[in-house]
C-alpha cells in the first residue's frame, strides 16, 4: 500500500481545482456541481464549497445515482449488487455548466452512465467532468477536464480514495 | 465504485407474497424504491434498466390500479410490455394457466405480473417457468406489491413504522390486501388490528400475529394509521351484514368518528373506494387522507420490484455460466 495523497494534499488539489474551474469559466452564475455517488458526492461538497468560497456565492451542487444507468446492471461481474439510492439535485439543471465530479477516473464506464442519467434530467449547456485521480486504463473515448492527480498504475492496482466522511481519514492510496 | 462493506443482498428472483419475507428483505425494497421516486417527477420520465426486457401483466381478474401501476413501472424502466387479459385470450378458449405461461415464455418473456383468483397460482406458475414472477394479488392469499406501497407511504410520513397501531378496517376474510399489510407491518414493528363485524373475520384470525375488535369506536382514538378496506360485493356470498346502511353505520370511517382520532392519523384505502359505504367522501378527500399518495408511491414500489427480480434472475445467470 502506498499513499499517493494525504489530507493536506487533498485539500491542496481541490483548492487547484476550483481555482482553474474558475479561471476557465468565465460566466460563473451558470456554474453548478454535481457528484456521482457516493465518494464524488463528498467531493463535490467540498469542491462547492471551495468554489463558494472563492466567488463570495453560493455555488449550488447536487447528487447523483447512476446505478440505473450502468452496463453491467444484466451482467454482474460478481461484483456486489449495486443498491439503487437517491439522486438529490434541488435545481433545474437546463442550461447549467455542470461540474461533474467523481473520486477516480479509470475506465470511463461510472461517467458514460452518469452523461447519460444527466441529460435525462434537463439540457445542460455544458458538461465539464473534474476528478480527484485520473488512472490509466480508459475503456470509453472518455477525458476529465480537470484532474487533481494522475498516475500510471497497473490494471490489476486499485487506487483507494478515503474520504473523512465515508471512510473515517482523507487519504489517496494504492493497493 | 466498489464498496468495502459487505452490502446486502437480494436474491428473490419472484415475489410471491410477504410472509416469508425478513423485515431487512422488506426494508431493502422500501429504501430501493426511494431511488426511483424522483424518476416521475423529472424532464425524462425514463431510465434504461430493463431496456430489452418484456414485461407480461397477466390479470385473470379486473384490475384498473395495479395493471396500470405495473403498466406504468415498466415502462419507466423501459421495458417492452404484452398486456395479457382473459377476456380477449386463450384463455377463454379453455387454455390451463401453465400452457398459457409456456406459450408467452416461448416468446422470450422476462418477467410475468399475475392477478389470478385463486390463491397459489402465482407460485404455481414460478415452479413451472424460468422467468421471474411477480404477484399482483392471488385469491384471499397476498397482495405483496399494495402492502409494500403501503408501508411506503406510512414510513414516508411518519418516518417509521415501529411502535405505530394500524386498524385494518372491514372484510378481512375475504382480503389479501388485509393480509400482505398485516406481514409487511408486523415485521416492520407495528401492532396491527383488525377491525370488522365477526362474519368477516377470517377463521385462523386467532393464529395471525393480530388483535381482533369488533368496534371500530373502541380502536379509532388510540390508531395511528386506520386502512379502511372496500367492500367487496363481488366476493360475498351469503348475508354477512344485514344492510350496508348498518355496516357503514358500525364500520364507515365518518366525518363523526374522526372528530375522536388522533389529529394526525392517516387514512388510508387500496382502492377503489365506494364513497358514503366504508369511507364517507369528505374523510377520503380530507387533510388526513394519503389515498393518492399511495396511487404515487405505488409506482415507485412496482419499479423496485421489478428492478429487483431482474437483477437477481441477471445474477442467477451469471453463477449457472
Amino acid at each position: 500500500m502506498k499513499v499517493i495523497l494525504d489530507s493536506g494534499q487533498i485539500e491542496q488539489v481541490l483548492d487547484e481545482l476550483a481555482g482553474r474551474i474558475i479561471s476557465e469559466n468565465p460566466d460563473q452564475s451558470e456554474l453548478v456541481v454535481i457528484g456521482i455517488r457516493s465518494r464524488g458526492e463528498i467531493l463535490a461538497q467540498r469542491l462547492s464549497e471551495q468554489l463558494s468560497k472563492k466567488l463570495g456565492k453560493d455555488v449550488l451542487c447536487g447528487t447523483l445515482d447512476i446505478t440505473l444507468y450502468r452496463d453491467d446492471l444484466n451482467s454482474p461481474q460478481g461484483s456486489a449488487q449495486p443498491q439503487v439510492r437517491t439522486t438529490e439535485i434541488g435545481f433545474d439543471v437546463s442550461d447549467k455548466i455542470i461540474v461533474l465530479v467523481d473520486d477516480v477516473l479509470y475506465t470511463g464506464r461510472s461517467v458514460r452512465a452518469a452523461l447519460d442519467a444527466l441529460i435525462d434530467l434537463g439540457r445542460p449547456k455544458a458538461i465539464k467532468l473534474a476528478v480527484l485521480v485520473d488512472r490509466a486504463g480508459r475503456e470509453f473515448p472518455i477525458q476529465a477536464d480537470y484532474a487533481g492527480y494522475k498516475t500510471d498504475v497497473a490494471p490489476g492496482e486499485l487506487v483507494q480514495v478515503n474520504l473523512i466522511e465515508s471512510d473515517g481519514k482523507d487519504e489517496v492510496v494504492i493497493e | 465504485m466498489a464498496s468495502k462493506t459487505k452490502q446486502f443482498e437480494w436474491n428473490h428472483k419472484h415475489l410471491l407474497g410477504l410472509r416469508d419475507l425478513s423485515a431487512e428483505e422488506i426494508t431493502y425494497i422500501l429504501d430501493t424504491a426511494q431511488g426511483f421516486e424522483q424518476i416521475s417527477k423529472r424532464a425524462v420520465k425514463k431510465a434504461p434498466a430493463l431496456r430489452g426486457k418484456l414485461v407480461v401483466n397477466m390479470f385473470f381478474e379486473d384490475s384498473t390500479r395495479t395493471r396500470n401501476s405495473f403498466t406504468l413501472a415498466a415502462s419507466r424502466l423501459s421495458a417492452d410490455l404484452i398486456e395479457f387479459t382473459k377476456k380477449s385470450s386463450s384463455v377463454s378458449k379453455g387454455e390451463t394457466l401453465l400452457d398459457t405461461a409456456r406459450n408467452l415464455e416461448a416468446m422470450g418473456i422476462d418477467i410475468v405480473v399475475i392477478r389470478h383468483g385463486a390463491g397459489g397460482a402465482p407460485k404455481l406458475l414460478s415452479k413451472n417457468i424460468n422467468a421471474c414472477v411477480i404477484n399482483a394479488g392471488d385469491g384471499f392469499c397476498e397482495h405483496p406489491t399494495q402492502a409494500l406501497l403501503d408501508v411506503y407511504t406510512i414510513r414516508k410520513a411518519k418516518g417509521s413504522l415501529k411502535g405505530l397501531k394500524v386498524a385494518i378496517v372491514g372484510d378481512i376474510a375475504h382480503s389479501r390486501v388485509a393480509r400482505s399489510n398485516m406481514w409487511a407491518m408486523t415485521k416492520l414493528g407495528a401492532e396491527v388490528i383488525f377491525v370488522g363485524p365477526p362474519t368477516l373475520m377470517p377463521g385462523e384470525v386467532d393464529r395471525l400475529p393480530v388483535t381482533v375488535s369488533y368496534s371500530l369506536d373502541e380502536v379509532i382514538e388510540k390508531v395511528d394509521v386506520v386502512n379502511v378496506l372496500r367492500i367487496q360485493f363481488e366476493r360475498l356470498g351469503g348475508n354477512p351484514f344485514p344492510s350496508v346502511r348498518e355496516y357503514s353505520h358500525y364500520f364507515g370511517l365518518t366525518v363523526e368518528r374522526m372528530k375522536k382520532a388522533k389529529p394526525d392519523i392517516l387514512v388510508m384505502h387500496p382502492g377503489p373506494i365506494n364513497r358514503g359505504l366504508e369511507i364517507e367522501s369528505e374523510v377520503a378527500d380530507g387533510p388526513n387522507s394519503v389515498i393518492l399518495e399511495q396511487v404515487t408511491n405505488g409506482v415507485a414500489v412496482r419499479m423496485a420490484v421489478l428492478f429487483l427480480v431482474n437483477q437477481a434472475a441477471a445474477a442467477q445467470k451469471n453463477l449457472k455460466l
